[in-house]
């Protein structure tokens, strides 16, 4: 997802002179083409993500599209005020990307689990929150970013994503990566769209059930209304790596126009501080696929 | 030489109290302490548009000590970049002069009132102008206790990386902070060193002998491809004789009758 990014990045930057790139010294075998092609365009703001972010606010105020970029919380819970008041009360056009969001970083330990970003981000004004779930959708969303530039904060996954869909817009409503006129339907944000998705088929060679399966990657601003698809399904369960409060589970709860029953996956609060792969902390908080498949199973019956 | 800007500090002061006390806000210690400041900056050194405040070759002021607005937007008012009975709403119901800096004002480029975020804008602001070969300059002001924030030391870092030559922060050094005397709550001397161990080119001042003020001010960059640093000693509360030295007067705002008194002390009518 962050080879997409960047490369969606340098194409846009070449079309518009505008586009300027700010990294909190991290973007390792990453950023180095942008920074290559753009040198004028782009900054290392070292390890110091307040001043990087006012930076990116004051070369915004004077007319350029900045992205910060650094890893997990670093973009965001670290410089938290300067992205509330010096991004988002401006109204500047300032996206925020962090990578290696949610699990992904799962080794690193506590610090690097990016589980309350879209909590927090959700509450301030004027911000547009995007999660894609696969290269694909990270390209539509730098699209409708660049064509539109505003305070916005872009959540990415690490490398190596697989591609679940050909997208067709972010901004339209929750993407239907396998559709389906089903009673239960799994919807997701992230990365973790693609453990929904191998849910879904499991289901499939189990039961013998098709089951709808959505990635959303936009989170905010949204409606009711944006969200109609998933409230014609009489049920949803809901993915997220991410914790269960403020979180897309939530979000769609409160949107949700009563006929809908939701059940929430979401990273466990109990399991802050537990290291390990990606794969061994969904599991953990019962976002495998097995787990998945249980819960939609017991859902079903 | 001086007696326009020494007039336009008493201006400064008289209007900063009458709008604290109509508002019954606080830090009118912190916005008598910069007025002289205010008065050399907006009479004698500033490129401003008051007719055009977002005129792309205009000066960028940062107030990143909001709380001391009264003051700022006093300045504002008399050079005209709104009319001077705004003032009159300062702190009012949805008034636009509210009583932290709001960048809704003419003449504001940036919402402050949360220490420590105007001089990391300023930086990015200054950058800009380099990226852009733009010719106009960037004059940060802030507070001594602010300096307490991190994300300053942060941008103090990053000015002479990039050789923000264009860039002025200024210190309104009064040694009184919030809630006691910056020696006692943590220490900044030697402030001058620390700028210059940092790679600013430093220089210190009477905050208050605008003579002094204009020539440094009027010198920037005092040394190409730095950053410049010009800490302004000043005394809290300036002016008004019962106020100066006072930490009561980062709170309190005058009464009717302490109002009298300051303004009588300016020479100004009520």
């Amino acid at each position: 997802m962050r080879t997409a990014f960047i490369n969606e990045l340098i194409r846009q930057a070449r079309l518009n002179p505008r586009l300027f790139l700010v990294v909190g010294d991290l973007g390792f075998s990453v950023v180095e083409p942008f920074a290559k092609e753009f040198p004028g365009r782009y900054l290392n703001a070292g390890v110091a993500e307040q001043n990087m972010t006012s930076v990116a606010a004051g070369l915004a105020s004077e007319g350029y599209h900045v992205f910060t970029y650094s890893i997990a919380n670093f973009p965001t819970l670290r410089c938290l005020e300067q992205i509330r008041n010096d991004v988002c009360y401006h109204n500047l056009p300032v996206t925020v990307v962090a990578v290696g969001a949610g699990l992904a970083y799962g080794n690193a330990g506590y610090t690097h689990h990016g589980v309350q970003d879209l909590a927090v981000m959700r509450t301030l004004p004027n911000i547009t929150v995007l999660s894609p779930a696969d290269p694909g959708e990270t390209i539509g969303c730098m699209r409708n970013l660049c064509e539109s530039p505003r305070p916005s904060y872009l959540r990415l996954g690490k490398a190596g994503e697989r591609p679940l869909h050909d997208t067709t817009g972010v901004e339209r409503g929750p993407l239907a990566i396998k559709p389906a006129r089903s009673r239960l339907a799994l919807a997701a944000t992230g990365s973790i769209a693609a453990v929904a998705l191998d849910a879904a088929r499991e289901i499939k060679n189990r039961f013998g059930m098709e089951i709808a399966v959505y990635s959303c990657p936009w989170l905010k601003p949204v409606t009711q209304e944006f969200f109609k698809p998933l409230w014609e399904h009489a049920c949803l369960l809901t993915l997220e790596e991410h914790v269960g409060a403020g979180g897309f589970g939530e979000l769609l709860r409160a949107l949700q126009p009563g006929s809908c029953r939701i059940m929430s996956l979401s990273v466990r609060e109990e399991n802050a501080g537990l290291v390990g792969s990606q794969e061994f902390l969904r599991a953990s908080s019962g976002l495998s696929v097995e787990a998945v498949v249980e819960s939609a199973r017991e859902l079903l019956v | 030489m001086t007696s326009g800007t020494q007039a336009l500090a008493t201006s400064i002061r008289a209007n900063t109290l009458r709008m604290v006390n109509r508002a019954r806000t606080s830090h009118v210690g912190g916005g008598l302490s910069m007025a002289d400041l205010l008065a050399v900056l907006y009479g004698e050194i500033l490129r401003v548009f008051p007719g055009t405040p977002l005129h792309p070759e205009r000066d960028r002021v940062i107030l990143s000590k909001g709380h001391a607005c009264a003051a700022f937007y006093s300045a504002l008012a008399i050079k005209g970049f709104f009319p001077m009975e705004e003032l009159e709403q300062f702190g009012r119901d949805a008034a636009r002069l509210m009583s932290h800096t709001s960048h809704k004002v003419p003449g504001v480029e940036v919402s402050t009132g949360s220490l420590g975020h105007g001089l990391g804008i300023g930086c990015g602001k200054a950058l800009a102008a380099k990226r852009q070969n733009g010719r106009w300059r960037v004059y940060v002001i802030l507070s001594d206790g602010e300096l307490d924030e991190g994300s300053n030391w942060e941008a103090i870092l990053f000015a002479p990386q990039h050789r923000l030559d264009n860039l002025v922060a200024i210190v309104d050094f009064n040694k009184i902070q919030s809630f006691g005397v910056v020696s006692e709550v943590l220490e900044l001397q030697p402030l001058a060193e620390k700028f210059r161990a940092f790679r600013w080119s430093v220089r210190e001042v009477d905050g208050h002998d605008h003579g002094a003020l204009k020539q440094a001010l009027g010198a920037t960059p005092w040394e190409p491809g730095k950053p410049s640093c010009l800490i302004a000693h000043t005394i809290k509360g300036k002016g008004v004789g019962f106020m100066e030295n006072q930490l009561l007067w980062h709170y309190r705002p005058p009464d009717a009758e302490q109002l009298g008194n300051a303004l009588a002390q300016l020479g100004c009518d009520r």
